[in-house]
């Protein structure tokens, strides 16, 4: 595992360098053959995998810096078989592996929903890695924004005054009914790609890059998170409380400040 | 801070008006004795219209020219600067960037030649370090060759805002007034003193759809402030100039994101989606205003993860 995410990152810097200086341009050429050898190797990937997955998202970027993202699901989680990740990946963005949801059996129906930045003309993929190793992906088309739209933040100063502040949202759950919530972080999320005009230097990346989410501290997902994620991440699901309990979210960042926030359900 | 020049009245030059240059066809309308602007066309960036879509315009003092916002693209500035040019002998001492869009502040670069001295928001350096390389990319692209030439250039007078500050033309100070967070974190406007003439850069759209770039709540209360006042002429970021016609423009605009905001709270309050919103929010403004579609969504958007902190 740990071989895997050394692998995995180092394969991101290489081709965030190699997007970096390609960035000028919407790509041409399409560089999903590479990513899908960077990330996956040679393994196989079952394409078009409607049958298992869903993925949606706007056809246009209305604001670059927020685009939401759902993915979906259609064949439920059970102990022997199941949906153990899935990989986001944003073809185009200057660092593609979006981020990785390791999810649980227990999860029921997989119905996720993030936000996350699209500057540019891009393919959106879900890949659903399952329990027994295989690979299974959902596409979508995002056309980039117009006019101003860009994928910085609107109001710097507001989001870091607020870094760290959390909230879970839920309607009224009920024991033994699935129900919807939301944890989402305020958080500039700098993804190290801007540049100080003063300084001539790039502003350190700062960016949340762990959300745990759990329910009597079981895990009901954990998420790894990259610099494609919009200011203020989110992340919205659904499950099933089977008993009273407390759900919790705990959320790390690049410079390993710790944040959480827990919700009793009675 | 500028050459002392000989006093030249400009009030010969008003008579008339509107006047354009015949080779460029590049209209030049009078707001008021010594103010200038050229009104952008109700659309979005394109070679065809050299990204001349917003107000930009000038001011004319005893000893200097102030620019008020240079133009969509280095081509735009040219012809800004030509206007200029064939309006007056006084030299250009300001460059004045009301925010950072590029419909706005990409003609800076073609008044470089005049060294003036560039004046933004204390905010506008960080803005464009944080969005300078989408914009440049994104406008490469749209703006084709009318984009040649173009540079972001951060201001070198900064405005702070509680602190505005006073520049003077030669009998006539010009009131720059830096806002906390409305239609960007970085607006400022432009209140000339003489005649009473606020020019509001994007705090205010009139015809075309207004652009969410910084804070629903924070606008709205910019615009109750504005709304208290009583300008003899106001100049917004887009549409007409006027002395008549922007109380309604500012009700209008206002109007707008009241509904966004109660109906997205409404929303919000049921633990509603922005796919959803997007669908629902607004949706009886669509035939009130231009480019709606572009821009819209876009609203609902950045209005939904602001509002969502409350």
């Amino acid at each position: 595992m740990f071989n895997r995410i050394l692998t995995l990152l180092i394969a991101s810097l290489s081709l965030s360098l190699i997007s970096l200086s390609a960035q000028a341009v919407t790509p041409a050429e399409p560089l999903w053959p590479t990513l899908k050898e960077v990330y996956f190797g040679d393994k196989p990937i079952r394409e078009d995998a409607s049958d298992l997955l869903v993925i949606e998202a706007p056809k246009r970027a209305e604001d670059a810096a927020i685009v939401p993202i759902t993915v979906k699901s259609l064949v439920p989680q059970t102990a022997d078989k199941y949906i153990k990740h899935i990989h986001l990946i944003i073809d185009n963005n200057p660092e593609p592996y979006s981020a990785n949801f390791e999810l649980s059996p227990d999860l029921g129906l997989i119905n996720i929903s993030t936000r996350m930045r699209v500057d540019q003309y891009t393919f959106v993929r879900a890949v659903a890695e399952m329990n027994d190793g295989s690979l299974h992906m959902v596409e979508r088309f995002v056309k980039a924004s117009g006019g101003c739209s860009a994928p910085a933040g609107k109001d710097a100063a507001a989001a870091l005054a607020r870094l760290g502040k959390m909230q879970i949202r839920m309607r009224k759950p009920v024991i033994g009914q699935e129900v919807q919530a939301q944890v989402i972080v305020s958080h500039p999320n700098y993804n190290g790609l801007q540049f100080d005009q003063k300084s001539r230097l790039y502003i350190d990346a700062h960016y949340v890059k762990k959300i745990t989410i759990s329910y009597n501290d079981k895990m009901l997902m954990s998420v790894d998170t990259g610099i494609s994620v919009s200011e203020d991440p989110s992340i919205r699901f659904t499950f099933t409380p089977t008993e009273a309990g407390e759900l919790k979210a705990e959320v790390v960042d690049t410079k390993e400040q710790h944040f959480s926030q827990q919700k009793a359900i009675k | 801070m500028c050459k002392y020049y000989p006093l030249i009245t400009s009030l010969v030059l008003l008579l008339a008006a509107p006047f354009s240059y015949a080779d460029e066809n590049y209209e030049i309308k009078t707001v008021t004795t010594g103010i200038y602007y050229h009104q952008g066309v109700h659309q979005d960036p394109t070679e065809a219209n050299m990204g001349a879509i917003a107000n930009v315009g000038f001011i004319v003092g005893d000893n200097c020219v102030a620019v008020i916002d240079s133009g969509g693209s280095y081509l735009e500035g040219t012809y800004l600067r030509k206007a200029i040019k064939q309006h007056t002998s006084l030299p250009i001492c300001y460059v004045i960037n009301t925010h950072v869009h590029p419909d706005h502040l990409l003609g800076n670069a073609a008044f470089k030649q005049d060294k003036p001295i560039f004046v933004g928001h204390a905010k506008l350096p960080a803005a464009l370090a944080a969005r300078e390389g989408t914009f440049a990319r994104v406008f490469k692209e749209r703006l084709g060759s009318a984009y040649d030439g173009s540079e972001f250039i951060p201001p070198t007078l900064t405005v702070t805002t509680g602190q505005p500050v006073d520049i003077d033309l030669g009998n006539r100070i010009l009131t720059l007034t830096a806002y906390s967070t409305s239609h960007t974190d970085h607006d400022l406007s432009v209140l000339d003193k003489n005649t009473n003439t606020f020019w509001t850069g994007d705090l205010l759209f009139m015809g075309r759809i207004p652009a969410l770039d910084g804070s629903i709540n924070g606008w709205l209360a910019t615009m109750e402030q504005l709304q208290q006042q009583d300008f003899a002429f106001v100049v917004p970021g887009h549409g007409n100039a006027s002395s008549d016609q922007w109380q309604q423009g500012l009700a209008k605009q206002h109007h707008y994101f009241t509904l966004l905001r109660d109906q997205i709270r409404i929303i919000l309050d049921d633990l509603g989606t922005i796919s959803q919103a997007s669908k629902q929010v607004g949706i009886t403004e669509q035939n009130s205003w231009e480019l709606f579609e572009l821009y819209h969504r876009r609203n609902i958007t950045a209005s939904f993860v602001e509002l969502e902190w409350e």
